[in-house]
């Protein structure tokens, strides 16, 4: 089943002074499940899509759809509540909140949900433990290294069981040990409980555990490859 | 968890709290004691003359406000005498008052001669607590009691004679003289060269005004009580033959320089909130500046612009409030002292006593301790301070998360 369907997504940045067309005409179908990796030298789009897709951004023409509901034509409140209930993010920086612990980020997205304590509760602790860091609950970000605090940044993507995971440059920050630790969790999140996550990288290391590559040049598809699992 | 995240945050930059919760501690602090020297100042003055002399009301023949004449005499008839009955009035003194020449040798000026039932005065006004020479005066006494500065001016001393001249009741000739019996200090300066007190019959005698009276003050309870005493006493006399005024009606000169005066110190409190609400207002573009970072990445993962909004406006009243508390905790003390121990301008320099006592007010300037003024200052400055709060509003209302991100 598709969840993500682009149609002739284009984007043009200052489209009446110096126009850039960063996007042109891009048609991606994402099926539920996938760990797809869309790839590109700097400046190719991948950014700029991964905003589309994920409800940051417009497009200037084409559509984007998300579980069959085109997400281009709702307001901006309504865009918020969407990415809050069907969007997990994952970004370069890590991007936690400072004054809050682990587990309160974690907790942060249901609260926006307005879910009970219990389940606030519960759901942080299930997946602050699925990410290796049941014992790092009560830490504030800066008490934590930068491998643990994305790992927080994933458990709080999936906190509000999205319908799938948008990754910018997950990896860029962190050492070896840490992409890797981080991306054994992710493709075992994407292998047992089904989670779909969509990267954006320029690390080989994410491009090699990707069971889908999207190449983007100069705005528009390259390559579209899918590994054998 | 909006109040929790945004007191958690105002801790990130715990210097940037303290000095901005500073300034508007310094605001508060300032405005608190200044308002309550100037509230303390006015109100030991109002006191001096409203307690020491005028009462908090006063009953006269109708016109005489106006027109101060003992023409303007009248008999206190049984309507008048059941004035007493009314709740919150104590009790009611008969005042003959007029004006005269005073002499003794060479010296000569006017003064205020009040003809009073002495015991009925001193339940009111404690008139024998401003002696500082000689005895109160008896019921039927023949003597007189003089203001120490009037004495000083006409060289007078217990014992010697004063003599009064004057126009009496319907132009009769009014001229006395009478022995100095007691000296009277009084706070407000402007009675202490004027005041001469005799005994009411006396006074009656001295003006040809037999049973005639010019006042009834009226002894209320308290301050609160006076308007509820003088609706009650129009009440009963009806409209016509008498006027009732309270103490602000008598002294309009008086409760107009003081709002002059309190509206001055509005102007400078008013450009002291302005500096402090740039220094607020700078705070508030920093926090939000070099936030946007931040506050893109809480639109994207779902965070609506208003909570977010709140969050922000709550830091900035969060400080405001740490300021305003500890304004008004630090200057509770020194209010305190200075309600307890007033400036004494006279240890200042006799220049400056005497500028005050030209003026016709007491040199000393004492704190009121008046919860009003700590909390009426609290308001404002914390007012200022929930305004300044609105920017967060509109920076964030049209704050887009990808620019806001790309940073």
């Amino acid at each position: 089943m598709s969840i993500i369907t682009t149609k002739a997504v284009t984007k043009v940045y200052n489209p009446t002074t110096i126009p850039v067309e960063a996007l042109r005409g891009v048609d991606l179908t994402v099926e539920q499940g996938e760990f797809t990796a869309i790839v590109g030298p700097s400046g190719s789009g991948k950014t700029t899509l991964l905003n589309i897709i994920g409800g940051l951004d417009r497009p200037t023409d084409g559509y984007v759809e998300v579980n069959g509901k085109d997400i281009s034509k709702l307001n901006d409140n309504r865009l918020i509540d969407f990415r809050k209930d069907n969007i997990g993010f994952v970004f370069q920086a890590y991007n936690l909140i400072p004054v809050l612990t682990a587990k309160e980020n974690v907790e942060f997205v249901m609260l926006l949900q307005k879910r009970s304590k219990a389940e606030r509760d519960a759901r942080s602790e299930e997946l602050l433990t699925a990410v290796g860091l049941d014992d790092q609950m009560d830490r504030r970000p800066a008490q934590l290294s930068g491998g643990q605090q994305q790992r927080v940044a994933v458990a709080r993507a999936l906190a509000s069981k999205p319908s799938f995971v948008l990754a910018d440059e997950p990896t860029a920050n962190l050492d070896s040990k840490s992409t890797a630790n981080l991306l054994d969790i992710m493709a075992r999140l994407n292998k047992e409980e089904g989670v779909t996550f969509v990267f954006s990288t320029h690390d080989q290391r994410v491009i090699d555990r990707a069971r889908r590559v999207i190449t983007l040049v100069d705005g528009a598809i390259a390559s579209d490859e899918r590994k054998e699992s | 968890m909006l109040t929790k995240l945004a007191w958690r945050n105002i801790w990130r930059n715990r210097r940037r709290t303290f000095i901005t919760a500073g300034s508007v501690m310094f605001a508060v602090f300032f405005a608190v004691f200044l308002r309550s020297i100037q509230e303390g100042t006015w109100n030991n003055m109002l006191d001096n003359v409203v307690n020491f002399y005028y009462g908090y009301a006063q009953v006269h023949r109708e016109g005489y406000q106006d027109d101060q004449s003992i023409d303007k005499a009248f008999e206190i008839t049984d309507t008048l005498k059941e004035l007493a009955a009314i709740p919150s009035i104590k009790s009611i003194v008969p005042r003959l008052e007029s004006f005269a020449l005073a002499s003794h040798d060479e010296h000569t000026t006017g003064v205020m001669v009040v003809g009073t039932q002495p015991d009925e005065e001193d339940g009111m006004t404690q008139l024998s607590d401003r002696l500082v020479q000689g005895n109160y005066l008896d019921a039927d006494d023949k003597s007189a009691l003089v203001g120490l500065g009037l004495a000083n001016y006409l060289k007078l001393g217990l014992g010697d004679t004063i003599v009064l001249i004057s126009q009496g009741y319907h132009g009769v000739n009014a001229a006395g003289k009478y022995a100095i019996k007691g000296l009277l200090k009084f706070g407000s300066p402007e009675l202490n060269k004027r005041m001469v007190y005799l005994a009411l019959p006396e006074a009656q005698r001295l003006y040809g005004a037999e049973q005639l009276v010019t006042t009834l003050a009226l002894n209320i309870e308290n301050k609160e009580a006076t308007s509820k005493v003088v609706s009650a006493v129009n009440k009963m006399l009806g409209k016509g033959h008498y006027e009732v005024l309270d103490w602000q009606e008598m002294m309009p000169d008086l409760v107009q320089a003081k709002e002059l005066d309190t509206g001055g110190s509005y102007l400078v409190l008013f450009v002291l909130y302005i500096i402090i609400g740039f220094g607020i207002f700078g705070t508030i573009l920093m926090m939000t500046e070099e936030r946007s970072y931040e506050f893109g990445i809480l639109l994207a993962i779902g965070m609506k612009r208003l909570p977010l909004s709140i969050i922000v406006w709550l830091e900035i009243v969060f400080i405001g409030l740490i300021g305003t508390l500890a304004g008004m905790v630090l200057s509770f003390p020194l209010v305190y002292y200075f309600h307890i121990n007033p400036i004494d301008l006279a240890a200042m320099g006799e220049d400056v006593a005497k500028t005050y006592e030209k003026f016709g007010m007491e040199p000393v300037m004492p704190a009121a301790l008046d919860p009003s003024l700590f909390l009426t200052q609290a308001i404002i400055v914390l007012l200022i301070t929930t305004f300044l709060a609105i920017y967060p509003f509109y920076k964030i209302n049209k704050l887009d998360p990808i620019s806001a991100m790309r940073r």
